[in-house]
């Protein structure tokens, strides 16, 4: 009887699950046909006579770093070409990197950020992009406000040969006004003792660095050792001062939830998460420049020399170029876009935002970051370490040998007491 | 000795095939990083390395034993009257502690950090008593009560195996003696039980002492395990040498400590199996 009724039930469940994503994929249905085409005629055309069918497209990209909400732009892609697209993301440039140099994967299409392009660039592994697939650079690229970024030269190419930016941005400081009630103009409040266990750091070394050097009034891209130890011993004297709390993505939570008070991370995600809490009918949060300087970054995106489908990746280049894909993906990163169609867009909401799109004077003392050599890269990777290291460590080595010695006194003694034993058994 | 025939080796081959191609030839690609540096030639910079990690390393296994020791504290009452209830009511139990296990250990970490946040619901129920908000995250006892969470039905799980299979006729003999309670949990069923507390030790203190998530999530940085610093080196530094060599190091200490959870074992000799080193 029991039997008979446990079956009945999953049977009802199983029903009930069929039946439901039935009716969602039928409203699925009436919602895409009542969908109005975005694109113009003449865009379908030039995408559809690519000649891209059947063919497919490895898409290498950040986390929550394009727009699968409003029009979704992946699959628009795949609709308007025909090509298919394998997209997968990373967490960070260095996870980008070994993923790419350690060879077995084929990308067309990464979007890693500056340092890490100027690396690429250096090692060969970025292929040039042909302009004359990407009609859409000249037309819609803001080379007046953005192009600076992109006139360093490396092994006599300029970064415009590989890559054509998707976002800009700054880091920024990001406050609690329940607890701090004047605007901070330095990154000195992270070191203030009163806030100890209420700073969220960036739990990954250049930018936490790169705090450290702005104090220090150091270049971010400083070749010298003592620079760097520099700015360790001032990250550790935080560590030891403030305790913060390294993390990344984790910050949206976290300086949400109201339980701390400063925060570092990238200006468009402050904006995200204003407006989180927006939703939710909260407003505590602020932000600041802080005096001694922001970092300010892109990511461009470029084609790696690994590429099997480079046309499809200048299509896709270009794709993410026009004015309804650009200002889909601006509306969902938060970050501000290089796209001249989207800023001039009346629709844009982002673009009063000085947390975004920062006046010059506000960020006057902002450095970009530049490739660093490896030896320094990994000494700084150790400091990190250190940095983040044990602490108060004197206690527990203690602890730690005397339990070692307990261990070795029970062992002799269990084996002095096998040794009796055997004896007594023996005779 | 006698030579399996030719039906066994067919049986054994896939297995076989599975660890040389999923186990030995991993541990040779460490070993090869490990002896290397990032042109490919010989050489022992990582290996001297490794001193500036010693600190990290005791850190590590000091966190590893006290989980270890939490999580054998908490398992072995629980498993021993687990064993001795009825059998409906023990499969139900048995299926609880598994139940976790069913859903990502990713998604039950991370949701720990909203448990112990100071607006987490530990601490709003405190707080309606007016009490607090403590800080309950980002420091060592999080770290710890993580591992414990994560890991404890590997410790329960064969601390009960064992237990249920336990010969009742040998406590009765016991108590038909002359022990009493806690003489015959004492002299037979712990004696009795050494091998399943062995294997739990086992499967609980080697994934605390290479956990990277639980540290990074629960600890905020706080606390730096070896995991983490493995991680790094892989992830961020891009140092493979390094990293290698570390997790070299790090199997070592593991094996060092098994061969002493061994030797304690081993010490009623006809006593075996268990002890997965």
């Amino acid at each position: 009887m029991k039997k008979i009724i446990c079956i009945l039930l999953a049977l009802v469940l199983v029903i009930a699950v069929f039946a439901t994503g039935c009716a969602e994929n039928e409203t699925e249905e009436t919602e895409e046909e009542a969908e109005e085409e975005i694109f113009s005629a003449e865009t379908l055309e030039y995408y559809a006579g690519l000649g891209l069918e059947g063919t497919t497209l490895n898409v290498y990209n950040w986390g929550e770093y394009i727009d699968d909400e409003e029009i979704d732009v992946i699959s628009q892609f795949e609709r308007l070409t025909g090509c298919e697209v394998n997209y997968t993301t990373f967490e960070s440039n260095e996870n980008m990197y070994s993923k790419l140099s350690g060879g077995g994967v084929s990308y067309d299409i990464i979007i890693p950020s500056d340092y890490m392009i100027e690396r690429l660039i250096k090692e060969g592994m970025l292929v040039e992009l042909d302009y004359d697939n990407i009609p859409n650079y000249d037309k819609y690229f803001d080379k007046e406000d953005y192009g600076y970024f992109v006139d360093d030269e490396i092994n006599g190419h300029t970064i415009e040969d590989y890559g054509i930016i998707y976002n800009v941005g700054t880091t920024i400081l990001i406050y609690n006004t329940d607890y701090i009630k004047e605007k901070p103009d330095s990154w000195s409040i992270l070191w203030d003792e009163q806030y100890k266990g209420k700073v969220l750091m960036f739990n990954n070394p250049r930018d936490s660095f790169a705090i450290a050097q702005a104090m220090l009034g150091q270049d971010f891209n400083s070749e010298s050792i003592e620079d760097w130890d520099a700015a360790a011993n001032l990250l550790l004297e935080q560590r030891q001062k403030v305790k913060p709390t390294y993390v990344m993505d984790e910050i949206f939570n976290l300086m949400e939830s109201g339980d701390y008070y400063l925060g570092v991370y990238y200006a468009g995600d402050f904006e995200l998460m204003k407006s989180d809490l927006e939703e939710k009918g909260k407003d505590f949060l602020d932000y600041a420049f802080p005096k001694e300087g922001v970092n300010t970054f892109y990511d461009a995106m470029c084609i790696p020399n690994s590429t099997q489908n480079k046309k499809g990746a200048e299509a896709f280049i270009n794709f993410m170029l026009e004015p309804e894909v650009a200002l889909a993906n601006a509306e969902y990163i938060y970050y501000a876009t290089a796209n001249k169609a989207v800023i001039e867009n009346e629709d844009y909401s982002l673009a009063e935002s000085e947390a975004v799109y920062p006046p010059e004077e506000l960020i006057a003392n902002a450095q970009q970051f530049h490739d660093i050599s490896s030896e320094n890269l990994q000494y700084m990777s150790t400091l990190w370490m250190k940095v983040k290291g044990t602490s108060g460590s004197g206690v527990l080595y203690i602890v730690f040998f005397s339990c070692i010695a307990a261990v070795v006194v029970v062992i002799i003694i269990t084996a002095l007491k096998k040794k009796r034993m055997k004896k007594y058994y023996n005779i | 000795m006698k030579r399996s025939s030719l039906a066994q080796k067919i049986i054994n081959a896939p297995y076989i095939l599975w660890a040389a191609l999923f186990v030995i030839a991993p541990l040779i690609m460490v070993l090869y990083y490990a002896l290397t540096d990032s042109t490919g030639a010989f050489s022992l910079d990582s290996v001297k390395q490794i001193g500036d990690y010693g600190g990290t390393f005791i850190l590590s296994i000091s966190y590893g034993a006290v989980a270890t020791l939490i999580s054998l504290v908490i398992a072995y009452p629980f498993a021993y009257f687990l064993a001795h209830t009825k059998a409906n009511f023990q499969r139900m139990s048995v299926m609880l502690v598994m139940l976790p296990m069913w859903m990502s250990f990713l998604i039950r970490t991370y949701s720990w950090i909203t448990i112990l946040g100071e607006s987490g619901v530990i601490n709003s129920a405190l707080g309606k008593i007016g009490i607090g908000p403590l800080p309950l995250l980002n420091n060592g006892g999080a770290v710890i009560l993580g591992m414990v969470y994560n890991f404890l039905p590997y410790m329960i799980l064969p601390l009960y195996t064992i237990m249920a299979k336990m010969d009742v006729r040998l406590i009765e003999a016991a108590q038909d003696l002359g022990c009493g309670k806690l003489q015959v949990i004492r002299k037979v069923v712990f004696p009795l039980s050494v091998p399943g507390i062995a294997s739990g030790i086992t499967m609980v203190f080697v994934p605390c002492v290479s956990t990277f998530y639980i540290t990074q999530k629960l600890g905020g940085g706080q606390v730096n395990l070896i995991g983490d610093v493995i991680e790094a080196q892989f992830q961020t530094a891009n140092n493979y040498n390094l990293g290698a060599a570390l997790s070299l190091v790090l199997m070592v200490m593991i094996l060092i400590c098994l061969g002493v959870l061994n030797y304690f074992t081993d010490s009623d000799d006809e006593v075996n199996g268990g002890v997965l080193v």
